[in-house]
Order: C-alpha cells, then structure tokens, then sequence
C-alpha cells in the first residue's frame, strides 16, 4: 500500500466515524464538531484527488464560514441544554433506517459493477485541472452564465436572511 | 442564429429589474412603490417573452435553451408573479406584513422558475431550482410574528433542502455515467453508449427531487401544512408559478431523454402509477378537509397528479396539454387562493360554512369562486375541462386508457367538494354578519373568472400556440442547428 | 491496494445515506440541517471523484456552485430556525414532522 493508499484509509475512516456522530451525537454542538472534521477529512480528500482549489474552497468555506454559521446559531440559541430531546426509537424510524438501509446496499451494489467511465481527452495534466488558473479560466468562459446569475441568488440570500431574522421589523401578531 | 444577449433578454431583463428592486427598496424603503415596480417588472418581462416568442437556440456556451416553450412558460411566471403580488396587498395589510422585500423575493423566484425552465445545462437546472425554492422557503416564513408561518417555513425548507439534496445526487451520478452535464450531451452519450445502471439510479434520484417539488405522492405530506401555515398569496405562488416551473423543467428533462424513455416499460409504469396515486391520494385526502387553506392545498396534490398523466403519455399532445393546463391553473388557482386570502384576513373565515350566503352579499365575489371552483373540478366549458380533457386524451393516444379513466373517476370525486362551496355559497342563508369586501377586488377577480371561462370557450388559439411552442423546443441535436 | 474511483464512491454513498437516515430520524432542526450539509458533501465528494478520474474540469465548477448554493441555503435556513426560536423557543420538530402530513 502506497502513501495515497494509507491517506485514503485514514481520511475515510476519519469521515465514517465523523458521519456516524454527526447523526448520532445527542447534543447539537457536538453533532457540528463531527461535522467540522468531516469537511476537514473531506478536503484532504480533494487534495488526494489532485483538486487543490476546491479543497483550500472547502476549507475556508464549508468548515470555515458554514459551520461557524452553525455553531454561531446554536450558541445564540442556547441548544445546549436541550439535550433531552425525545429522540425514541419507533416504527417509523425503524422504516427510514430500513429505507436508508436498502438505499445503501443498492448504491454499494451499482458502484461496485464499475462501470466504465468516459476518459475526456484534455491537454492539461490532472494537477493542472485542479488549479484555480484552469477553474476560473473555465468559470469565466463556458460557465459564466451560471457564475453571473449566481450573484442573484446570493442578494437572495441576503435578503432572505435578514427579513426573517432582524429584529427590528414592526409587525403585530396574528389575532 | 440570433446572439446570445437577445435570445436570454427576458432572463436577463428579470436578473437586472430584481437588482433594480433591490436598490428601489433600500434607498427609499417604500413597500406600495416597490410592489409597483415588481408588477411593472412582471408586465415588461413577459412584454419581452411575448415579442421574443418566436426566437430560439442555445445561449451562453449552451447553458441556456431558449425557444416557444420557454417564453411560453416564462409568460406562465411572470402571470402568476403578476396576479400574486396584486392580490398580496390587502392580504398583507391586513397581516400588519409590510415589507418591500416579499415583491423583491417573488419577484428573484420568478428568476429562478425562468432559469429552471430555460436549463440546458445541470448547472444551471440546479441553480435556477434553489433560487425559486429559497425564495419560497423565505415567502412562507414571512409572517414572522406567526408560529404557524414560522412552522411552515422550517417544513418547507428541510423538506425542499432534502429533495434538492437527493437532485444533486441523481446529477453527480448522470454525470458520472456519461462525463456531460449538459443536458443534450449527456442525451447523445446515452445514445451512442448504453444506458448504464448508474445513470438509470442517477435518473431515478433526479426525477425523485422533481416530484418532490410538484407534491407528488409519496412526497407530498409537505403540501398541506405549508400551505396552511403560509402566507395564503404564497401559497398560491407555490401551487401555481412554482408547480409550473418544476413541470417546465420535466418536460425539459424528460423530452430530452425521449428516445431512451419510450423505450423504457418501467418509466412509463413507474410514471403512470405515481400520477394515478397521486391522483387518487389528493382527492380523497381533500375530501375530509373542512379547512378551505387545506383542501386547495390537497387539490393542488389532486392537479399534479392530472398533470402527470401528460407526463405518463409522453406525447408532444401530452406535453402541450400540461402546458395549457398550467396556464388554465395558474388563472384558477389564484382566483380561488385570492378570494379565500380576502375572506381569511378580514375575519379568519376558512370553512366552506363560513362562505354560506356569500352570494347575497357580494354576488360578484361568489359568482367568480364559483367558476374557480366549477373549473377546478373540470366542468364543461371552463377551462379547466380543456386542460383535462387535453392531457387524458394524450393518454388515451398513449395506450394508457385505464389512467385516463382513473383520471376521469377521479375528477369525478373532486366534484364534491368543489361543489360543496358552491353550494355553501349560493343555496345556504348567510350566518351572521355580512362579509365584506372591497368592490375592486371582486372585480379582478371576475376578471379573472372570465379570463378562465374564455380559456374554456376558445382553448384552439392558446393550444396551437401550445403545440407550436413545443415544436420549438424539440432538441437542437434533433433539428440540427 | 491502488485506489480506483469505486472507494471514492462507495465513501460517498455512504455519507449520502446517513445523511438520508439522518434527515429522516432526528427531531433537532439544526441537526436535520447538518444531515442535509452531509449529503451535499457526499455530492461534492462523488463529483470531484468523477472529475479526477475523467479528467474533466466539470465536476469541480459543479462543486463550486454547489458550495455558493449550500452557502446561500445555510443563511436562509438559519434565520429562518432563528425566527422559529423567537416564537417558539424550540427546535424541537415535533409538530413539524417530517414523515408526518
């Protein structure tokens, strides 16, 4: 087994168990942290995968901003004592396990047939593919259609946000 | 080939007046003058679809496919945005909701319904579907002083985050199994290759997100609640301008893997048996509901099992009908969400007992819901027959007789409630004290009733502009340009 | 052991599932929120894997709109679990049901 091989074994096994208490985890708070290894395991995954802007990307955006967001919310919200949480187990978990169950086998199945995937024919390495130069070259020729109109949906967002969130909006309450 | 900006303009028109809306808000903060924009907006945008309609191709290397059926249905948004912002301002008055940003985020949701339809590429399918959802996830949340519009909210949105997750899946692994994401790419792999097991789970994860967003059974336990819990002029944005761009796109997504579906048994069973319990679901569930809110809610499920039917066919007849039939239930579904909307937030009147006598008292007002209500339930000559009539004749051209039939049976039980608020309205002696309502209202609404009846009276123009749209937007691959 | 696309994928589906299971099991809404960021990724994952092997500069743009997209999402859903709060001083799903009508 290789270096790459050994980095898989231990990023995967960092992102299994890191999924699994994601899932698990009683307290919403720890439940994120197992999140924030997951997108760091993640992004050593796409450096494994020779996309070395996507992974500083993640970084910075998924573990960085996203999950400061999250924790940032369950902090103001104080979740951390409503850890009692009734989270029984009943029927209808039992069939959305057994869903998910059946979801994974299938998937396991249908990845392993290995299917033959189409090989592009390209003149840059697949370091290069990986470099911000050859994405934001790419970004903003073909895909600068949905790169532009993408800038909508973020003033979306930011909309969004602080209509429902401000405080300060004077509205009464339904009677 | 007209160039890229021209054939888009009425994208890009929509992209530019919602930034325009944005500054119009902050820097005088004028709700009335930003609703006016935003209808101004709508009018303008759908003014291009209609002038550009008879411009095609593929715009912005590929992303975008414009043709017939892409300004017809973007004219179908602008309608919806258009009617819906007119009949919030009362509604929202009386919600003490007076925020300029609903218009500005109906009005980006109508952005993404128009990019969703116009996708020719998964990039943008995906962008233009989360526009239009996070728009709507922020409508139904906009009551914010209201638990149940906060509720509502939360629903929506990890219902809606959910399916768009299982979408993205079903994208990744297209993707994986024919190195495309853009849609007449990926058609052409898939023809010189075979279709691989990864596709067909890929396909079957995408299609699930759509049915998701039009409230199909099984997916469709989210409908009444959100409705309910909403703002009711959301409500009628979701059922009609958002169920007709999730439909745009299918029609989208299923022509342009046509070859490979007709050969497909499973497809066509799959499909066929979605719509029918789709159909059959919506329609019993909305038997037993006495809430008005609710019972539009599960007929919405009952429309877009109809809907499906045309989808079932998987005919040009059949893609055409759903089409006039989205616009038809645009018009009808509005009225109906409009007139409840006006009664709701006057006096918090939802049961259909609350409307006995309202013909007595505002005969206009009765007069349209009830030809909302008649054309809902598919009664010759309203529009809604047309429609109907449309999308099952497309099925019994498809060999699928016995899903027309369900369809009919199925409409048949609608009837009764349906006319149950007819009856309420028209035959029982009002309780209490009058309702009352401004006179201008009701005369948009029987402007609407009569734009429905006309569908219903003279459908052949709208249905050739419906056929011809779809010849339109027969693949560039197929028409070779 | 060489690593082919397969293990990617098969890490992936994974993800993808629990993140499923997960959606459809937990009461907390910021917890079914972090299920939901846990599929997105399992598709970002599988994407840059397809990418890589294809040698196809694609699924790495698609990653990235999926990351603007996940971004816009979080903001929305955040202030809309914060209204949520104000009102209810839960977020607690319990009357929001996911499996429930």
């Amino acid at each position: 087994m290789d270096v790459s091989g050994i980095l898989f074994v231990f990023l995967g096994a960092q992102i299994i168990v890191a999924t699994v208490g994601t899932v698990w985890s009683r307290n919403p708070v720890t439940s994120a942290l197992f999140l924030v290894l997951n997108f760091f395991a993640l992004g050593g995954l796409y450096l494994l995968l020779e996309a070395q802007f996507i992974a500083v990307v993640q970084v910075i955006v998924y573990a960085g901003a996203i999950m400061v967001l999250f924790l940032f919310t369950i902090m103001l919200l104080n979740l951390d004592n409503e850890r009692a949480l009734a989270e029984k187990f009943d029927l209808r978990k039992g069939f959305a396990v057994l869903l998910g169950g059946v979801l994974l086998v299938e998937l396991l199945y249908i990845i392993g047939l290995k299917t033959p995937i189409p090989i592009k024919q390209t003149a840059l390495t697949t370091v290069q593919l990986g470099e911000a130069k050859y994405i934001g070259r790419e970004l903003l020729t073909n895909f600068l259609f949905p790169f532009e109109i993408v800038s909508i949906l973020l003033l979306l967002a930011v909309v969004g946000a602080i209509v429902l969130a401000k405080k300060n909006f004077t509205t009464s309450p339904k009677s | 080939m007209p160039n890229d900006y021209l054939l888009s303009l009425p994208i890009l028109a929509a992209a530019g007046w919602s930034v325009l809306l944005i500054i119009l808000e902050a820097m005088l903060s004028r709700a009335a003058l930003t609703r006016v924009f935003a209808m101004l907006g709508f009018a303008l945008v759908g003014g291009l679809s209609v002038i550009g309609f008879p411009l095609q191709g593929l715009a912005f290397s590929e992303m975008l496919r414009i043709g017939g059926f892409q300004h017809f249905a973007n004219i179908i948004f602008c309608l919806s945005g258009l009617l819906v912002v007119a009949l919030s301002e009362k509604y929202l008055d009386d919600e003490n909701v007076h925020y300029g940003e609903y218009y500005i985020v109906a009005f980006i949701s109508v952005v993404g319904m128009m990019l969703l339809a116009a996708a020719a590429n998964m990039a943008i399918l995906f962008i233009g579907l989360e526009m239009m959802s996070i728009a709507l996830y922020v409508l139904a949340g906009l009551m914010r002083r209201d638990v149940r519009s906060n509720e509502a909210a939360m629903k929506y949105f990890l219902l809606g985050a959910f399916a768009s997750g299982l979408l993205l899946y079903g994208i990744s692994l297209i993707y994986g199994a024919t190195g495309e994401l853009a849609l007449h790419k990926i058609a052409i792999a898939i023809q010189t290759g075979s279709a691989s097991m990864l596709f067909w789970i890929g396909f079957g994860l995408l299609i699930t997100g759509f049915l998701f967003k039009i409230s199909a059974v099984p997916f469709h336990q989210w409908t009444p609640d959100v409705y309910d819990g909403s703002p009711t002029p959301a409500a009628a944005f979701m059922s009609t301008g958002a169920k007709a761009a999730a439909f745009s796109a299918l029609i989208v997504v299923v022509t342009n893997f046509s070859t490979l579906l007709q050969n497909s048994p499973t497809w066509s069973l799959v499909i066929s048996s979605i719509a029918l319990a789709t159909m059959v679901v919506g329609n019993i569930a909305a038997l037993a509901q006495e809430n008005l809110k609710r019972m539009l809610a599960y007929s919405s499920v009952a429309h877009a099992g109809y809907m499906l039917v045309g989808i079932a066919a998987a005919t040009p007849d059949g893609y055409s009908g759903i089409m006039f039939y989205t616009l038809v239930y645009t018009l009808m579904n509005i009225g109906a969400f409009g007139v409840v909307a006006l009664l709701e937030s006057k006096e918090n009147l939802l049961l259909a007992s609350d409307y006995a006598g309202l013909f007595k008292h505002r005969p206009m007002l009765a007069g349209a819901m009830a030809v909302f209500m008649l054309s809902l339930a598919g009664v010759p000559p309203l529009g809604g027959f047309i429609g109907k009539y449309k999308v099952f004749a497309a099925a019994v051209d498809a060999k699928l007789t016995w899903l027309a039939l369900a369809g009919v049976l199925a409409s048949a039980v609608s009837a009764y409630y349906y006319l149950r608020v007819v009856y309420f309205m028209f035959m029982r002696d009002p309780v209490g004290e009058a309702i009352s309502a401004p006179a201008t209202s009701s005369l948009a609404f029987a402007l609407i009733a009569v734009a429905v009846v006309l569908l219903g009276v003279f459908p052949t123009e709208i249905l050739r502009i419906t056929d011809a749209a779809l010849k339109f937007a027969q693949l560039p691959t197929q028409t070779g340009f | 052991m060489q690593l082919e696309l397969n293990h990617y994928l098969w890490l992936s589906a994974f993800m993808f599932t629990v993140g499923v299971v997960g959606v459809l099991v937990r009461r907390n809404a910021i917890v079914i929120f972090m299920c939901i960021e846990l599929m997105l990724n399992a598709v970002n994952l599988s994407f840059i894997a397809f990418s890589h092997f294809m040698r196809d500069i694609q699924g790495q743009l698609m990653v990235f709109f999926v990351m603007t997209v996940a971004a816009a999402e979080a903001a929305v859903g955040l202030a809309i679990v914060i209204a949520l709060f104000r009102n209810k001083q839960t977020v607690n799903i319990d009357e929001i049901n996911i499996l429930k009508g």
